[in-house]
């Protein structure tokens, strides 16, 4: 089937799965209510399973994208084979986050529909976003996903740490929400178009003459995608945030709200804006330089693990915009690998993290960690499996991924780049492998706590995301093949004719008559 | 020339209101001051032609957002009450004169039937032929349900999202 974007029917068809998610949060919002009548507390199970099988539905419409082609670049929504990865990576990781919520939110008594609600319309702004070919939607696309994932970080009523986070997020992100809002403005006024294919043509003329609105513009956006990334100087509010909000939003946060971000970078900067690239080359390459660094030194000194992995997603960042600043489709293929593959570790660190601290979100500290492997072996080796794979050693998928994004800097011409991102990563054993050994190498104090067993849903979902993270590392051959075509989809391409023209805001269109 | 001065004299008093918001230190004149913005803002929207975006802007942002803002704030009783902003007759005849003149402005406005547009834009007859063909209701649905219908949209959930966020986040009782 062939959509030109002639209709708003063809928006319904391109925007399958996201229609459906955002659906399935509107009846999730509904049945809660009507289940839930005059009585206070946590809803029924079937609240949340409801929410599960919403993702898994548009996991199914998501495959069915690639039924439809979009000839033209006119749309104000991607229909490339990279928005369907991308898809799938946010619905996973979706999938993957409620899976392994569901025993934490009981256990701390926020297992109510908004919560579900809330989870589903981040992911529906995260689609959104890493799919748009339209500043406009690029913008509430952002805001719907960081609104929803602002409350998710203060949903813990009773814990004011979770209301700290809340408002340093909130903060923070509406100040970088300014900033890119500003960029988009410069942008439209140095391009007279939103729509990212004309904002090409007249980027490539605007790049010709030098002008400097649009290089303006375009510096500021990137800094606006810089806070939401967390890269460094930009990462601020990231540490109090991920250690306060309840520990499933933190690794739904750090793999989701991350993916999200790189996936709008590598389409709006390195293909979109591809013209401009000496503008932006310069900024991203200093920011993953330092994103690198900084967050690796610091989370040496980090005696809780909660606050460890905040600082370790940091560094990722700072490794994913090394494949960002490659430029090339060999860097923007291993970004999506290594995103792909970082969200499920992260999500199944963090997981882990949230079931040791038992009620009240308390036991994050490195000491909690003593002897867990042998009194819970099931999660401390579930726990090595992540760590491991976060550090990059070989037989895992991290290993795979930080050796794809080596080889795109390199051929990219960015060698050192490529060396610090191997003297970061060796820093970076010390902090993970400290974890490894308090869990197997100490003894246990004799009045340790032992966490509670996980459910079955935690302990499914945790070992399929650790045999993922496995094979992704022993056969990784699949998985690079289509990283490798998503990656060569995205490549610019020169803009072709409009079916619809571009349209200032304010004057009707009239073709469609 | 014209069009440049009053630019840049709204431009100043938007920007000035704005930080002036932030700086002050009473509640009630930083929200004056926001409505001081955002009457300069309308200002510019009218110097670029957008004359329903800035009617829109006052009555929606200035008039009644800022003003509930405004019986929030004096509700809530913020801080010790300050010296009245009016002192002496010399003040009041001068608000009287400005209310007037406001008033005398819009009369004139009303006998003269309608006003020109300043700016260069898109003109005042390129405006009346598409307010005739297509009304001034179609001028502004068209684009808004048809070129920028996917953006309108995912803004109903962003409010949404906002509604029950706030709800969530605004519960007296733990959940």
């Amino acid at each position: 089937m062939i959509l030109d974007f002639s209709s708003p029917i063809d928006y319904l068809w391109a925007l399958l799965p996201e229609v459906v998610l955002a659906a399935t949060g509107l009846l999730v919002l509904v049945v809660d209510v009507f289940q839930r009548g005059s009585r206070s507390g946590p809803s029924r199970a079937w609240v949340g399973w409801t929410a599960v099988a919403g993702v898994l539905l548009a996991l199914v419409a998501n495959g069915y994208l690639l039924e439809f082609e979009a000839p033209g670049r006119s749309g104000m929504i991607a229909m490339d084979t990279f928005r369907i990865a991308m898809n799938f990576v946010i619905l996973g990781a979706t999938a993957l986050g409620l899976f392994l919520a569901f025993d934490y939110l009981r256990r701390e008594g926020m297992d109510i529909g908004e919560f579900y609600f809330l989870v589903l319309m981040a992911a529906v702004g995260m689609m959104l976003l890493a799919g748009s070919r339209d500043l406009i939607v690029v913008f509430v696309s952002l805001e719907l996903m960081s609104l929803s994932a602002y409350v998710l970080t203060g949903f813990n009523r009773k814990d004011p740490r979770s209301a700290e986070a809340a408002l340093k997020y909130f903060l923070m992100g509406a100040f970088a929400s300014g900033f890119l809002l500003y960029g988009i403005a410069l942008l439209f006024g140095a391009t007279g178009s939103t729509n990212l294919a004309l904002v090409t043509s007249e980027v490539t003329r605007g790049a010709q003459e030098g002008n400097l609105l649009l290089y303006a513009g375009v510096a500021l956006v990137v800094v606006g995608f810089a806070f939401k990334i967390s890269a460094v100087p930009f990462h601020m509010w990231t540490p109090d945030t991920y250690e306060g909000a309840p520990t499933p939003v933190t690794g739904y946060m750090a793999a989701g709200v991350k993916a999200a971000g790189f996936a709008a970078l590598l389409r709006i900067v390195t293909v979109e804006l591809a013209p401009a690239a000496e503008v932006w080359t310069e900024i991203l390459w200093w920011l993953a330089v330092l994103t690198m660094i900084v967050p690796n030194l610091i989370a040496l000194a980090q005696d809780s693990v909660k606050r460890m992995l905040a600082y370790s997603s940091i560094a990722h960042a700072g490794y994913l915009l090394v494949g960002v600043v490659a430029g090339s489709s060999a860097g923007r293929s291993a970004a999506l690998l290594y995103l792909a593959v970082y969200s499920v570790m992260t999500i199944g660190a963090f997981a882990v993290v949230g079931l040791v601290a038992g009620k009240g979100d308390s036991r994050t500290g490195l000491a909690d960690y003593r002897g867990l492997g042998w009194r819970r072996p099931l999660l401390g080796g579930l726990m090595v499996i992540f760590l491991l794979s976060l550090a990059g050693f070989p037989p895992t998928g991290g290993f795979i991924g930080k050796l794809y994004l080596l080889i795109a800097a390199v051929d990219a011409g960015h060698v050192a780049l490529a060396v610090i991102l191997v003297v970061t990563s060796f820093v970076s054993y010390y902090y993970y492998l400290r974890v490894i050994w308090k869990m197997y190498f100490e003894e246990a104090p004799e009045d340790a706590v032992l966490p509670a067993a996980p459910g079955g849903a935690f302990r499914l979902a945790a070992v399929v995301a650790a045999l993922a993270i496995l094979v992704s590392g022993l056969f990784p051959g699949r998985a690079i093949q289509t990283a490798e075509t998503v990656g060569q989809d995205l490549a610019p391409r020169p803009a072709t004719p409009f079916s619809q023209p571009a349209v200032p805001m304010g004057v009707p269109d009239t073709t469609t008559d | 020339m014209i069009v440049d001065f009053f630019f840049v004299l709204f431009a100043v008093m938007a920007v000035g209101g704005a930080a002036a918001m932030v700086l002050a230190r009473n509640p009630v004149a930083s929200l004056l001051y926001l409505v001081m913005s955002f009457f300069a803002l309308s200002g510019i929207f009218i110097l670029l032609d957008a004359h329903f975006i800035a009617a829109v802007n006052v009555i929606v942002y200035a008039g009644a957002i800022l003003v509930l803002f405004l019986f929030v704030i004096m509700l809530l009783n913020l801080g010790p009450s300050k010296r009245p902003d009016l002192r002496g007759t010399m003040y009041r005849m001068l608000g009287i004169a400005a209310a007037g003149a406001v008033f005398g402005l819009l009369l004139i406005t009303l006998r003269d039937g309608h006003t020109t547009s300043m700016a260069g834009g898109m003109g005042q007859a390129t405006m009346d032929a598409m307010l005739q063909s297509r009304g001034a209701v179609g001028v502004i649905a068209e684009p808004m349900f048809r070129s920028y219908l996917v953006p309108f949209e995912i803004t109903s959930l962003l409010l949404l999202v906002a509604i029950v966020g706030a709800i969530v986040l605004a519960r007296r009782r733990a959940p």
